[in-house]
């Protein structure tokens, strides 16, 4: 009986064994893709609020600090969402007719909060806190981004745990001196040499702790 | 149910304790002290993983169908979004709120009148934790677990929701204008057919409303009834000097102290500051002496357990009993009283008051607040003879607004009742409809005599069942009142929420029955104080402390207001001491006869958890084991091994995951029937039985409710009567031949014959201490540090820390505040009878009780031992992880990452401590919204499939952690507190950086009674325990 497949055959088996391979692992880099993409980390989205407040007008062209409506960020373990008081402070007298601070006005009247929908969410079991970064140079911008050219805010980081770790491995590729926390020009990593060795130096000079510490499991959950 | 050979006869374990006459130095349990091979096959099957294999009615094809199933659902829940979220913030922020950063206030919670000073923690305005208030007399930092669960019940869904009327839904205002049509009637009358029945009242502010109610209706009356509380101290008082006083002890001035069925240390006003100063007195290793404490009681208790020298009495021998020590220390009684021989213990007495005199002036005798007013009259005369009053025993003027027999005043009560003279009765909290004696029962039969009946009450409860207007109370964490502690100090309860279901205090209630009938309680309770230090300058009235704080008479109000509901307490409120003398009659009293050896005796308490059932509800204290039976969701009736075996009675054990099968009996007194399981205690004295009130609530709530299906206990106030409730004679017990399930946890999580607890006596240690020994270098396996692997440096890793605690057996009372404020601080979940059957409960933290010896009716002890996770160097839980769920952080904590656990539960398997927990099922409750609000946010709410067990408070230290490091300084010692030593009134538990030398704790590990659980093992555990010490009598045989 002759044979039912022609010799050249054999090297459609290879392939295919080794395409079996090939799609799996290519599987496995979509799935780890997709996880990593801005679908599921929700980066880059930028999110309708009840009043579409602008950062990039209020620190970039006002040049607003952070620290006038997020004034618990030095001291708490959040930064604090600023209460209608705060909006009111101006806006009752300048924009004081404007349609778009309505709902600003009206929560102002009726003392109903209003409802801002939430940008960066972490995960329950993730405990960050803010005044520990800003006390130890970490700058606002390395983790929100350039908050100051953002008319809508989003998610500039993936607030995934490698993300984390990038940091609290190598803390010295990011921190920066404590003066120029606040600072949104600042450059929100170190790539030079030079600036690498200054990060060392603060490092040092801020007491951060080592790698195994800030890696330990505890350090971030609870 | 298991089969019947596999069950453990307990007649059997006795005879084997028998034969041999050798039992084990300590045993938590009696199935433990007989060994028998069932024990040991339940030891070998513990683990509680098997527990489901042997009532679950799954069979084994349904459960790989069912599992199957799961695991293909289980890829897909990993694509669930998290829900986007709101940030809600304020309109106008309030001054000192900094999100993310709780708030810290003064108030104070009162049981049976009488207050204990709080801090309540409010984050974002919702209550999360309670703390004691260390300005506070009453709690000195310390709190009980009964402070520490009330969080619970502020959160309680079940607690009554809304005002009716005959179970009907009415507004605030209609019941107002419904009660002052009532009372236009009463006014014509003098108000003769008003009635008001209250708990004790210590409330300034409440009994001057009441004064001012009465005024206003001069023939109407005020009754107090509180079933358990202080039971018979105001009586004995009237004995001794005829008139009411308030007795404070001075524990930390004693040196020698009889406790005269008297539990001091946990369950009378004042027991935190008592058990301060107690086991302050107890510190040998500073002081190389320690305090000597005498016990004599009925029921076992934790003041039993510390006592040097227990005797375990009948409640019939313990009059005479005191008589003869009265006697023996010279006390004259005159004709009428002279004692009769001492009996059996004529040397043991002789031993006591030839200790008591050699220390005069700085010994207490306590009577128990139940004994009868003669006992208190004996003790008054015994403390005046030993030249105690005005050292260790300070006399003051009462601190109860009205100090009355609360029988006698719910007798009157019942007796206008039932001649009709009451015609409106107003029931200011409390629950007597369930707790009243079974002869002035005030049920529906007698009540339906009065017309209008108004019930303020925290539940829908009995009482509210048959009252027509039925007003939900506000908790004390949403109230403005003011209550007095021990020593008459007043708190002024502040609240930390608005009423979370609409809730009305007393004062609101009361204050309808005056011309300003709408008041708030802010109003009252500000305009009484403003009354009371406003112009003045002083807290003025009659019980002022002195006249020397005259200072300040044009003070500000305002600001003494502020800075006493900041402080909480208001300054020199304490009740004035006051000089009395014995009556000259106070003997006349002939002695009771000597009890009938044969006739059974009953002895009522109120519960160790749940108290007088006003607890029922809250899950957290039906969860806490009784510090002594170790029992939960249960009451039992205690007998004596003895006994027991006299009647015929058994504990059936079966062999497979210790499901506890006891006998049910009935329990027959004075013609009143009531059916209970029996619990066999060792140390209860033969020939008594004692039952603890507050179980078998017929309307408590879904907790609480004790159903024929689904039984919570046993009703005791159904046999208890006025004329004797706390004990008596008579009682008879009849076996049923039914059996009942009890859920006990002192089989659970055991340490299979290991030498865990470690006791010595005072002169032994202090002999021994001379030279060179150390507690860990004395038993046999030596401690070895070796391992394969190098050292981890700790002292300079990261910022040099090492986390470390040691835990002081010699002062530990086995309160179980500890357990408590655990599962308050870390979220812990109550799992239910059921789960706790097959020893699935997950506290972090257990006190194991040890008795001593080998005699079960008369055993040592118990020795307690808190035992939480040892946060091992070596930790054995950690290589078995497939997952790496739990790994050590270079501060030496063994960190669980629940998000990495997949539920092998093979680090439970490996932990030689057996203080990991699983959550076999959803215990956390989810949905329920008012629990969201109650759970601490800093801690990790956990699902189901996933291991827990103690973090040493890791999110206390972080956050130490990070306020230091934004200071640049390092933690300082006494910066971290974890939840158990913050509530622990006896500095038990010591948390701190043993890198340290200088810190408390290293300290305590450099001492000579340190020494680690399990040393052989090579765990290394970061948590250490340091020896118990006695101080026994040299004159007393050991075992009297």
């Amino acid at each position: 009986m002759p044979q039912i497949f022609h010799h050249s055959t054999n090297f459609l088996a290879k392939l295919s064994i080794f395409g079996a391979i090939f799609i799996l692992l290519a599987a496995m880099w979509v799935l780890a893709e997709i996880n990593r993409s801005s679908y599921n980390t929700g980066q880059y989205i930028e999110r309708q609020q009840p009043v579409q407040f602008s950062h990039k007008h209020h620190v970039g062209d006002d040049g607003l600090d952070c620290r006038y409506c997020h004034t618990s960020v030095e001291t708490s373990a959040s930064a604090g969402i600023p209460p209608t008081q705060t909006c009111m402070n101006c806006h009752s007298q300048i924009w004081a007719d404007s349609p778009y601070l309505e709902p600003v006005r009206e929560s102002w009247r009726t003392g109903r909060p209003i409802e801002w929908t939430r940008v960066h969410d972490l995960p329950d079991y993730a405990y960050f806190n803010h005044s520990i970064h800003v006390a130890k140079g970490v700058g606002c911008s390395t983790c929100h981004g350039r908050i100051d050219e953002m008319p809508a805010v989003y998610q500039a980081s993936s607030l995934q745990m490698e993300w984390c770790l990038s940091c609290h491995r190598n803390p010295e590729k990011f921190v920066r001196p404590k003066e120029e926390v606040f600072n949104m020009q600042w450059p929100q990593e170190n790539h030079t040499e030079q600036e690498i060795a200054r990060g060392r130096d603060l490092v040092k000079s801020y007491h951060i702790q080592d790698a195994q510490t800030l890696t330990s499991c505890s350090t971030c959950h609870r | 149910m298991p089969s019947k050979e596999s069950q453990t006869n307990f007649a059997l374990m006795r005879e084997r304790i028998l034969a041999t006459q050798d039992g084990k130095e300590y045993w938590r349990s009696l199935e433990e002290l007989a060994d028998t091979d069932e024990f040991q096959e339940f030891l070998a099957r513990e683990y509680p993983q098997q527990a489901e294999e042997w009532h679950d009615a799954v069979g084994r094809r349904t459960f790989l169908k069912l599992m199957g199933a799961s695991l293909a659902l289980a890829g897909l829940s990993n694509c669930t979004y998290q829900p986007p979220e709101l940030i809600v913030p304020y309109v106008r922020q309030p001054e000192a709120e900094v999100p993310g950063k709780p708030l810290y206030f003064a108030t104070a919670m009162t049981l049976s009148g009488v207050a204990t000073g709080l801090l309540a923690k409010s984050n974002e305005g919702r209550p999360t934790k309670l703390e004691g208030n260390p300005d506070h007399p009453g709690s000195r930092g310390a709190t009980d677990h009964f402070a520490q669960a009330s969080l619970l019940t502020l959160y309680d869904p079940d607690r009554s929701q809304t005002l009716t009327f005959r179970e009907e839904i009415r507004p605030w205002t209609e019941f107002l204008a419904n009660l002052r049509t009532a009372l236009d009637e009463q006014r014509g009358k003098q108000g003769a057919g008003l009635r008001f029945l209250t708990e004790t009242v210590t409330s300034p502010t409440l009994a001057a409303q009441l004064k001012e109610i009465l005024t206003a209706f001069p023939q109407a009356k005020w009754h107090q009834y509180e079933p358990a509380g202080r039971g018979l101290v105001n009586a004995g008082a009237q004995l001794a000097f005829g008139q009411p006083v308030n007795t404070i002890y001075r524990f930390d001035q004693a040196r020698r102290i009889l406790a005269i069925d008297s539990d001091f240390l946990s369950c009378v006003a004042g027991s935190l500051p008592y058990a301060t100063g107690f086991i302050g007195g107890r510190r040998a290793d500073e002081s190389r002496d320690m305090n000597r404490l005498y016990a004599v009681e009925t029921t076992p208790t934790n003041t039993g357990a510390k006592a040097d020298h227990r005797l375990r009495l009948r409640p019939s021998e313990i009059e005479n009993f005191t008589r003869a020590v009265a006697a023996a220390l010279g006390v004259n009684m005159g004709s009428a009283g002279q004692a009769q021989a001492a009996g059996a213990h004529a040397n043991w007495v002789a031993a006591l008051a030839r200790d008591l005199l050699a220390a005069r002036g700085a010994s207490i005798v306590i009577p128990g607040d139940e004994q009868s007013p003669v006992v208190h009259a004996l003790a008054h005369a015994m403390n005046d003879a030993l030249g105690n009053v005005g050292k260790t025993v300070i006399y003051t003027e009462p601190i109860e607004a009205n100090p009355v027999d609360s029988i006698q005043s719910l007798r009157e009560l019942v007796g206008d009742i039932d001649a009709g003279r009451v015609e409106m009765l107003v029931i200011v909290g409390g629950n007597p409809v369930y707790t009243t004696p079974a002869d002035l029962k005030l049920d529906l039969n007698r009540l339906s005599k009065v017309k209008l009946r108004v019930h303020l009450s925290l539940y829908k409860d009995e009482t509210s069942e048959i009252c027509h207007w039925h007003i939900p109370e506000a908790h004390y964490l949403e109230s403005w009142s003011d209550a007095r502690a021990y020593d008459g100090t007043v708190t002024i309860i502040q609240p930390l929420i608005e009423p979370l279901y609409n809730g009305k205090t007393a004062h609101e209630l009361l204050a309808a029955f005056s011309d300003q009938f709408d008041r708030k309680s802010y109003q009252i309770v500000r305009d009484y104080w403003m009354g009371q230090m406003g112009g003045k300058g002083v807290v003025s009235g009659e019980r002022q402390a002195g006249s020397t704080q005259a200072s300040n008479p044009s003070g500000d109000f305002e600001e003494r207001w502020r800075k006493a509901l900041h402080d909480g307490v208001v300054p020199n409120t304490a009740a004035a001491t006051k000089t009395v003398s014995l009556k000259a009659d106070w003997a006349s009293q002939p002695p009771v006869p000597a009890p009938q050896p044969s006739t059974l005796e009953i002895v009522f308490r109120a519960d160790p958890t749940i108290y007088d059932g006003r607890f029922a509800n809250n899950g957290w204290l039906q969860e806490l084991p009784k510090p002594l039976t170790k029992l939960t969701w249960d009451n039992a009736a205690l007998v004596s091994p003895k006994t027991a075996r006299d009647l015929g009675i058994n504990n059936e054990m079966g062999s497979k995951g210790g499901n506890i099968f006891v006998d049910a009996v009935d329990l027959k007194y004075r013609d009143r029937v009531v059916r209970a399981p029996v619990w066999i205690m060792p140390g209860q004295p033969d020939g008594t039985v004692t039952v603890h009130l507050g179980y078998g609530r017929t309307r408590a709530g879904r907790a609480g409710t004790s159903t024929a299906a689904k039984p919570i206990g046993f009703n005791a106030y159904a046999i208890r009567t006025s004329d004797a409730p706390w004990f008596g004679t008579g009682v008879e017990l009849h076996k049923t031949g039914t059996q009942y399930q009890l859920a006990a946890t002192q089989t659970h999580f055991n340490m299979e014959n290991r030498k865990v607890v470690r006791t010595k006596s005072l002169v032994d240690y202090l002999k021994e201490s001379e030279g060179e020994h150390r507690e860990a270098m004395e038993h046999d396996e030596p401690g070895y540090n070796d391992s394969m692997y190098p050292p981890y440096d700790y002292k300079n890793q990261g910022l040099g820390y090492a986390w470390g605690m040691a835990i002081d057996l010699n002062n530990c009372v086995g309160c179980n505040a500890c357990i408590v404020a655990c599962q308050s601080e870390n979220n812990i979940p109550v799992v239910g009878k059921e789960q706790v059957i097959r020893s699935r409960e997950m506290h972090w933290l257990r006190v194991d009780a040890y008795f001593g010896g080998a005699d079960a009716n008369n055993p040592e002890g118990p020795y307690f031992q808190p035992v939480p996770c040892m946060h091992c160097e070596q930790a054995p839980c950690e290589p078995v992880c497939p997952v790496h769920a739990t790994v050590h952080s270079t501060e030496g904590t063994n960190d669980m990452v629940y998000n990495r656990c997949v539920g092998t539960r093979y680090c439970s398997n490996n932990c030689p401590y057996k203080v990991r927990r699983f959550n076999f099922l959803l215990y956390q409750d989810w949905t329920t919204p008012t629990y969201q609000l109650m759970r601490n946010p800093e801690v990790t709410v956990r699902s189901r499939g996933v291991m827990e067990k103690c973090t040493y408070c890791i999110q206390r230290i972080q956050l130490a952690k990070i306020e230091s490091e934004k200071e640049g300084r390092s933690v300082r010692d006494g910066d971290i507190v974890t939840a158990c030593q913050a509530v622990c009134p006896t500095q038990a538990i010591v948390f701190g950086n043993i890198n340290d030398q200088e810190s408390q704790v290293a300290k305590l590990k450099a001492g000579k009674r340190n020494y680690s659980l399990l040393e052989d093992l090579n765990t290394q555990p970061r948590t250490t325990y340091l020896a118990e010490l006695r101080n026994p009598n040299p004159e007393i045989p050991e075992r009297a």
